[in-house]
């Protein structure tokens, strides 16, 4: 075992990564800080950007990284590599409760610039273990501007054991003048057999879904993991792909739009009630609200009450987004498996379990049309993030692919 | 003082004010001062502001003076009272004294609660103000006016005086006191029209009324309105879309279908079925599918997506009036 098992196809990356490690410890034993800009010719570095596909593991790249330079196996003195995943350094990274490593995670739509200043000001402080302070930022392309330009005042001017470690989607997500201060990691789109034998191996699932898992995922290792425990999450694929045999006549454009939009409210309300109730409790308990009616409010807890709401609206908004998200990314592989059939192409399919639908369609129209049709999912993507209205955004979508 | 006031009864020891409506609220008030005068014209009218009322202002104020002197105090926005002061009225509450009378203007709701219960439990005599939420309640409260300034007016004339006032009661009662005022006779759309013009209202619904039944100008002018009194765009488009969906949802329906089992199926009430099914000729397919993406674009350029919001949805309402008629010439 070691603290690199978690990523699936990465091979490239983790090599980069032990090398980096290796670097940083020569760089701790020399009591010197870490080496910055490109000119440094070290594999270490203060600042690394780590990229990929949604799904391909840029967190657990960076939490693994982590913690190969926290590890303090004695084997390391024997020329071992670091990110041996038993010592303490190790184990405490991966269990997240490692003193020098920070992880900073938003569920909202955006990362506040005031979470930023208090992250930059830890960031100037010296590790406690000795070693390297890690500061894990990820959904770095959630930051608001404001709050990027404050995290590049503690990514320009390191201080000298400081390591940051940001996660996004792609390179374009970050501020450019962050982008250039950082070392690229990019992940590559983890092979269908890999996803699978991962899932077969770990999560003991059947062999034959575990590779529908991993194809229909198309590489995005949580996404398959959860098609391949969850019923439910195999149902709602199967409702989405079902939307492009449904899309013939406009009532049915407007059904599917309606379904489609209800299950992403339902999700987004189901994640509601199980956290929104129990957080508003903890917090009147924090402010040691009396129970029961006649108790006078503590003096600030409406004000930080009024805050938690927008937070939990803020989620609410994202988990609805997410979930829409995900089935725009289906429908995307089915047109894309669609063109592919049209175009006689031999790649793998990735919905290969739908090869009967997928035929009808391709055999229904031309490529041209079906390329319209992905242009289409695309604009509803776009139009979603503009905060159209979800329900109008996803009509404008089914009838577009009604029409071809 | 376990009796009960009765209504009529305006010099009762305490008058309870209720609700939100500034109008009436006043001249709940105004009446009471009004009787006091008239039984005794040296009346002393104290009136205090919001958080005038300080502990001990009432016990002083309502101090029985050597002259024996009537007196009424209005206290404004009785919900807001600190609690001590509430202390004190609802001590006096408990224990009037003779020749004050006790005005509380209170908006109601869970605020000051316990204070309107105490009030209530005392006898006072209560006034209700609610605002005038729904257009039957002001079209009613725009004749009673008129019928109290002993004229007559007709149904139409005071829609159309709506219509061009809009909803504020102040506005409305002094529109009415001019044009009695200032007209003859019985008063019709005519004289309103004379008077006032223009609207002061447009809702996105009205918008989208006119545009699903294909009238471009109109809505076109009603979309004006709407956007100079204010009306936020994303609410007109969410009127335009939802106009457009229903068409397209009820024109898809299972044909044949019980009223009511349509209505449920869609989520509509079977009025609404009714005025839909109406909207609906002159509708294709494809003119539900070309409008719906055009308001879509609309909702994108009015959230910053473009730098002329009012641009935008004109556009969508074109679109969508022109495809109302899409069905029609062929």
């Amino acid at each position: 075992m070691s603290v690199w098992d978690d990523l699936v196809g990465q091979e490239r990356a983790v090599e980069q990564l032990t090398t980096a490690a290796v670097a940083a410890r020569a760089v701790v034993a020399a009591g010197r800080g870490a080496p910055t800009g490109p000119g440094s010719g070290s594999a270490m570095t203060h600042a690394w950007l780590f990229t990929g596909p949604p799904g391909a593991g840029q967190a657990t790249a960076a939490r693994a990284f982590a913690a190969a330079l926290q590890c303090t196996s004695p084997d390391l003195d024997l020329g071992g590599t670091p990110g041996c995943g038993f010592c303490d350094g190790c184990h405490t990274v991966l269990a997240g409760s490692h003193a020098d490593v920070k992880t900073v995670r938003n569920d909202g739509l955006s990362i506040p610039v005031r979470d930023m200043r208090e992250l930059v000001l830890r960031a100037s402080s010296y590790p406690t273990g000795g070693r390297w302070s890690a500061i894990l930022l990820d959904d770095a392309h959630r930051l608001t501007e404001q709050a990027a330009n404050a995290l590049l005042k503690g990514v320009e001017e390191p201080s000298p054991r400081t390591v940051w470690l940001l996660c996004a989607p792609s390179v374009q997500d970050v501020l450019p003048t962050i982008r250039s201060r950082c070392r690229l990691l990019v992940l590559r789109t983890p092979p269908t057999a890999a996803v699978a034998d991962m899932l077969v191996r770990r999560d003991g699932v059947d062999p034959a879904l575990a590779d529908l898992a991993a194809r229909a995922s198309q590489g995005d290792l949580d996404r398959a993991r959860r098609l391949a425990v969850d019923e439910q999450v195999r149902s709602r694929r199967a409702d989405v792909l079902r939307i492009p045999l449904e899309v013939a006549d406009v009532g049915g454009c407007l059904t599917a739009a309606q379904r489609l939009v209800d299950t992403a409210k339902q999700d987004a309300e189901q994640l509601a009630g199980t956290r929104d109730a129990k957080e508003t409790d903890d917090l009147k308990a924090a402010y040691g609200a009396s129970e029961g009616l006649g108790g006078r409010a503590p003096r600030g807890m409406a004000g930080a009450i009024k805050e938690l709401e927008k937070r939990q609206k803020s989620r609410a908004t994202r988990t609805r987004r997410e979930t829409l998200g995900v089935a725009l990314g289906e429908l995307l592989g089915f047109y894309r498996d669609v063109l592919a059939l049209q175009l006689g192409s031999t790649g793998e399919l990735a919905n290969e379990d739908q090869r009967p639908a997928l035929q009808r369609v391709a055999a229904a129209g031309p490529p041209e049309s079906t390329l319209r049709r992905m242009e289409a999912v695309l604009a509803c993507r776009t139009a979603l993030d503009r905060n159209v209205d979800p329900l109008l955004a996803v009509e404008a979508m089914t009838l577009a692919l009604r029409a071809g | 003082m376990a009796r009960k006031s009765a209504p009529d009864d305006l010099l009762a020891p305490l008058t309870l004010a209720v609700g939100q409506e500034e109008l009436l609220l006043d001249r709940a008030v105004a009446q009471v001062v009004a009787a006091a005068r008239a039984a005794d014209p040296d009346t002393d009218v104290r009136d205090l502001a919001p958080g005038a009322l300080q502990p001990g202002t009432l016990a002083e104020l309502t101090t029985p003076s050597l002259f024996a002197e009537r007196k009424v105090v209005v206290v404004r926005a009785a919900q807001d009272l600190a609690a001590d002061t509430v202390k004190d009225v609802k001590a006096y509450i408990a224990a009037p004294a003779d020749e004050v009378v006790l005005v509380l203007v209170h908006a109601g709701g869970a605020k000051g609660k316990g204070l309107l219960d105490a009030a209530r439990k005392a006898g006072a005599r209560e006034v209700a103000c609610p605002k005038m939420a729904k257009a039957g309640e002001r079209l009613a409260f725009v004749k009673g006016e008129f019928r109290t300034a002993g004229r007559s007016a007709s149904e139409e004339a005071c829609r159309a005086l709506l219509d061009s006032i809009g909803s504020d009661l102040r506005e409305l009662a002094a529109a009415v006191g001019q044009l009695a005022a200032d007209t003859d006779g019985p008063i019709d759309e005519a004289v309103i029209a004379r008077y006032y013009s223009g609207r002061a209202e447009a809702t996105g619904f009205e918008v989208a009324d006119l545009a699903v039944t294909g009238r471009t100008a109109e809505a076109l002018e009603r979309l004006r309105w709407a956007l100079a009194v204010g009306q936020p765009p994303t609410g007109i488009t969410y009127a335009l879309a939802s106009g457009v969906r229903s068409i397209g949802r009820l024109a898809t329906a299972g044909r044949g279908m019980r009223p009511a089992d349509l209505a449920r199926e869609l989520g509509m009430p079977p009025w609404k079925v009714d005025r839909v099914r109406q909207q609906m000729r002159g509708w294709t397919g494809d003119g539900v599918a070309t409008a719906l993406t055009a308001i879509a674009a609309a909702d994108e350029a009015v959230k910053g997506g473009s730098d002329d919001p009012a641009y935008a949805l004109e556009r969508a309402v074109v679109t969508v009036s022109r495809a109302a008629r899409s069905g029609r010439n062929h």
